[in-house]
């Protein structure tokens, strides 16, 4: 009898035959019913997306990847990805998860819709709760990923293959490259104008009312008999109007050491107090009167708004003092403290950069500082050319930022290209 | 002394006074004030109401009992807005005397809603120096709030498990009296990425309309009105928001009444000198 | 010396923060939050010196003027009790106890109070300033009055119409001169930041 040739395809595993003992009906049921599941998953079966990478997330601490990945051939129906890490541990743990770790190791990373194409992990807090923190992110280390495309009925796709990313810190931050642009382009400003005074050249500063008045203000209180009051604002020692206060106030306090006028100081905060101190002491040191100075003069009060006012308010009020200075970082308690000095009849200074107190000054206050005037004050005061120098470099780099806003204006208005954005959005 | 120089020169006590009876006369008479809705306000509510469902909003309460009449108001009508759609609320106070008047808020409400500290919501309480603060939040919150308002471990409570930093919240609702508010748009807004919106006091709104106009700012809860504005959408009756603005309105009333006067007067008092010199 | 050393240190820290800025690396973090805290200790460390001042100064004001004495004795009271009240971080936060009472009850209506004195002294400090003296000062009262409008219950149009205007206000005119202020003042901010970090701003430290 000839012998059939055996065929690649075992007939009887693939097509059970009519007939023997294993040819059930149930059997050939469930195998067809196999072929059709497995037919309609292959065919409608997510693809992953291809060419994962993990790269160190730039301008950072040392704690971040960047994930980054093209679309899933199948985008369409790609309703999310969700990413994948192996777990950190630390050394004494035990060693690095690697490539081969089962399913059951990898943690969830994140999830993002299916329209992203990056994805940035970072932790930098290698404990949680009182143990290991599993998704920190060690600088100069290796975190593996992967990722798989999720469709909205809730099919998944493959993993793609590992990415390994190593997080690196940066030393320096690119996007912040602009403000060193500005930052060099003022300082190189400044020093070209400190020079040109320096070297007797004229540098004019428009007439400052509030200030070109302050010695008239000084010397009605002298003749009227009455204090004066300076109060530096409810800033602290960090804020820029505050600072700008003392340089006034080192202005006024000499003038009123010269003319033995008293001069009354109520602080809010207390590291200011020993500013205030110091900046007046050596006023009366520099006019000659060291003796004439009293501390207790200058006081700290409250570092509290309202009780503040309500202490300067009653100071007003039972002082009848003269001439108010209100220099610094105002809030709410501006036109309180305006008001109240209105009603003795003192003649009132204002200066502050806080825009929202602005207005109450203009309305309840004789002269007004409006915000970088108040800083000009230490140059205009002085008309030293070293303080006089950065107002003109200051005033330049302003132009040039009017004309970048007018560039940038007409380039979005005639070409959109965006460039002049991009150059100047901030970090 | 002519009728324009006199009222001129009226004594001050007596706009005092008139302030005075403006202020009295709703407290006597019911009066009820129509509240024109605004597009700012509306986008904060449209904000609130996708937060739902176990999402965590940022809501700072960074204000103290002075302005407490304009930003409470808010503070409330947000919270039970966020806690009827089952969302979640992580707060802290960048305001040194916040955390007393904020507590017993959210100890009402949270009784009101049957809602757990640390489940439902996580007050983080207070820490001063805003900037450093809002910054270090943005690392982790557990950095500047170790403990929380109720010296429970940051870390051990249930709501904070896997919330970091602002990148784990839907948005950042900014309830500020002071300049925390630049703050939180400098950091969160710029820095971070993350939707803020604010509520202010109605000096301090007219200077952050320029960041709604820019987009740093999603939504803007101007003083009272805003407060008023939120409860109506929000349909939060016997609102501390709804019932002060009669006040505001015979207020401002008072104040436009002596606008026009002390301008009539001036007019008058130009004119006749005008006509002396001719 | 005695002004060299400091301006050193001023030119030192603000240079050290500068560079901090453009470094993201996670030394120059640890640094900076190392620099913050050391902010608050300072804050902290200053607050004995105020509290020396204010005690000093009240204590004086109760010893020699009989006018000021009642007010004096009060602030020294207040502040004993509310010394002792916070305590114990318990007695603090507990809602029945002397300090909190205090707050609650004193201190809460004593700002909402002070606050509340805004609304007339912006009645008085408008009737005195909102005459239309010049053109500009014109400009400014009429654009007050409509900004005011939108507080005031109007029929519907014109409320409508007057939200719109304001608006529009608030968001183009208004938005356009804060933004010029503001741009002003933070290029005055960092000219005088440079100035005081080089040395040439020291009327802080009481020099000229």
């Amino acid at each position: 009898m000839r012998q059939r040739p055996s065929s690649h395809f075992p007939r009887r595993a693939i097509f059970p035959t009519s007939h023997g003992p294993r040819s059930s009906p149930l059997r050939w049921a469930a195998l067809v019913a196999t072929w059709v599941v497995v037919g309609t998953a292959g065919a409608f079966a997510l693809a992953p997306p291809p060419s994962l990478i993990a790269a160190d997330n730039p301008n950072d601490s040392g704690h971040g990847v960047l994930l980054t990945w093209s679309a899933s051939p199948d985008s369409d129906r790609v309703a999310a990805y969700e990413i994948y890490r192996l777990p950190w541990r630390p050394a004494s743990a035990g060693a690095p998860y690697g490539a081969n770790a089962p399913d059951s190791v990898w943690l969830l990373a994140g999830t993002v819709t299916g329209d992203a194409r990056s994805y940035i992990d970072q932790d930098d807090e290698a404990t949680l709760g009182g143990g290991i923190n599993p998704m920190f992110v060690p600088r100069d280390g290796q975190v593996l990923y992967r990722l798989r495309a999720v469709g909205a009925d809730g099919t998944s796709s493959a993993f793609t293959p590992i990415a390994t990313g190593t997080p690196r810190g940066d030393w320096f931050h690119t996007q912040r490259v602009n403000v060193l642009v500005i930052a060099g382009l003022l300082g190189g400003f400044m020093v070209y104008f400190i020079r040109r005074a320096q070297r007797g050249g004229k540098l004019y500063i428009r007439p400052i009312p509030g200030l070109s008045r302050i010695d008239e203000a000084i010397g009605r209180a002298t003749e009227m008999g009455r204090p004066i009051l300076f109060v530096l604002g409810t800033g602290t020692g960090g804020d820029i109007a505050t600072l700008a206060g003392y340089t006034i106030l080192a202005r006024v306090a000499r003038k009123t050491a010269e003319y033995q006028t008293p001069l009354l100081v109520p602080v809010y905060d207390p590291v200011m107090l020993v500013m205030a101190q110091q900046t007046v002491k050596e006023a009366y040191l520099a006019a000659g009167r060291p003796d004439s100075f009293k501390a207790e003069n200058v006081f700290y009060v409250s570092a509290m708004q309202f009780p503040y006012v309500a202490a300067v308010n009653g100071l007003m009020m039972r002082e009848r003092t003269a001439t108010n200075f209100y220099m610094g970082v105002f809030h709410a308690e501006s036109l309180l403290l305006a008001e109240a000095g209105s009603t003795t009849g003192a003649i009132q200074m204002s200066g502050t950069d806080q825009m929202a107190q602005i207005p109450f000054f203009v309305a309840a206050t004789d002269y007004t500082l409006i915000g970088e005037e108040l800083y000009a004050a230490s140059a205009y005061l002085s008309q030293d050319p070293k303080l006089a120098g950065p107002l003109k470099a200051q005033d330049l780099v302003k132009a040039a930022i009017l004309l970048i806003a007018i560039l940038g204006v007409l380039e979005m208005t005639i070409l959109r290209s965006g460039w002049f954005r991009s150059l100047i959005t901030p970090y | 002394m002519a009728w324009y120089e006199r009222v001129l020169s009226v004594d001050r006590r007596l706009i005092y006074a008139a302030m005075g009876v403006a202020v009295i006369i709703p407290a006597i008479f019911t009066m009820h004030i129509p509240v024109t809705l605004s597009s700012e306000v509306r986008a904060v509510h449209e904000f609130t109401e996708e937060v739902k469902d176990g999402d965590i909003l940022f809501l700072a309460i960074d204000f103290d009992p002075s302005t407490m009449a304009e930003l409470l108001p808010m503070a409330e009508a947000v919270m039970r807005q966020v806690f009827e759609n089952d969302g979640r609320l992580l707060m802290s106070s960048l305001s040194q005397f916040g955390p007393p008047m904020a507590n017993e808020l959210i100890t009402r409400l949270a009784r009101e809603y049957g809602k757990e500290s640390g489940v439902d919501f996580v007050y983080l309480g207070y820490k001063p120096y805003p900037a450093i603060t809002i910054l270090a939040m943005g690392t982790d919150f557990r950095v500047p709030f170790p403990l929380d308002f109720y010296n429970q471990p940051t870390d051990e409570l249930p709501m904070m498990a896997g919330v970091h930093n602002f990148d784990d919240v839907e948005g950042v609702i900014a309830l500020c009296g002071g300049n925390a508010a630049d703050m939180w748009i400098t950091y969160v807004n710029a820095k971070y990425g993350m939707p803020v919106a604010l509520g202010v006091t109605g000096v301090m709104a007219a200077d952050y309309y320029q960041y709604l106009q820019s987009g740093q700012l999603f939504g803007l809860l101007p003083g009272i009105k805003g407060a008023a504005e939120y409860e109506q959408l929000t349909n939060t009756t016997g609102g501390e928001g709804l019932r002060g603005i009669p006040y505001q309105t015979t207020t401002h009333f008072v104040v436009l009444f002596f606008i026009i006067l002390t301008n009539i007067a001036f007019f008058a008092q130009r004119s006749a000198r005008a006509r002396m010199r001719a | 010396m005695k002004m060299q050393i400091p301006l050193i240190l001023v030119f030192m820290c603000g240079v050290a923060m500068l560079a901090q800025f453009m470094i993201p690396h996670e030394y120059s973090e640890d640094f900076f939050q190392y620099a913050n805290d050391f902010v608050i200790v300072i804050g902290i460390l200053a607050l004995p010196v105020g509290i020396y001042s204010l005690m000093s100064n009240t204590v004086r004001k109760a010893q020699r003027d009989p006018k000021e004495r009642p007010f004096a004795l009060v602030t020294i009271g207040a502040y004993v009790i509310m010394i002792i009240g916070g305590m114990k971080a318990e007695w603090f936060f507990s809602p029945t106890s002397l300090s909190t009472r205090f707050f609650d009850n004193i201190l809460i209506p004593a700002q909402a109070t002070l606050f509340s004195m805004l609304a007339f002294y912006i009645a008085s400090a408008a009737y005195r300033a909102f005459r239309a003296r010049t053109a500009l000062a014109a400009v400014l009262l009429v654009t007050a009055f409509v900004v005011m409008l939108r507080l005031i219950p109007l029929p519907e149009p014109i409320a409508t119409w007057n939200n719109g205007l304001v608006r529009w206000i608030l968001e183009v005119p208004n938005m356009a001169a804060k933004r010029a202020i503001v741009m002003g003042v933070a290029l005055g901010g960092i000219t005088y930041s440079t100035k005081i970090l080089l040395g040439i701003e020291r009327a802080y430290m009481g020099g000229e």
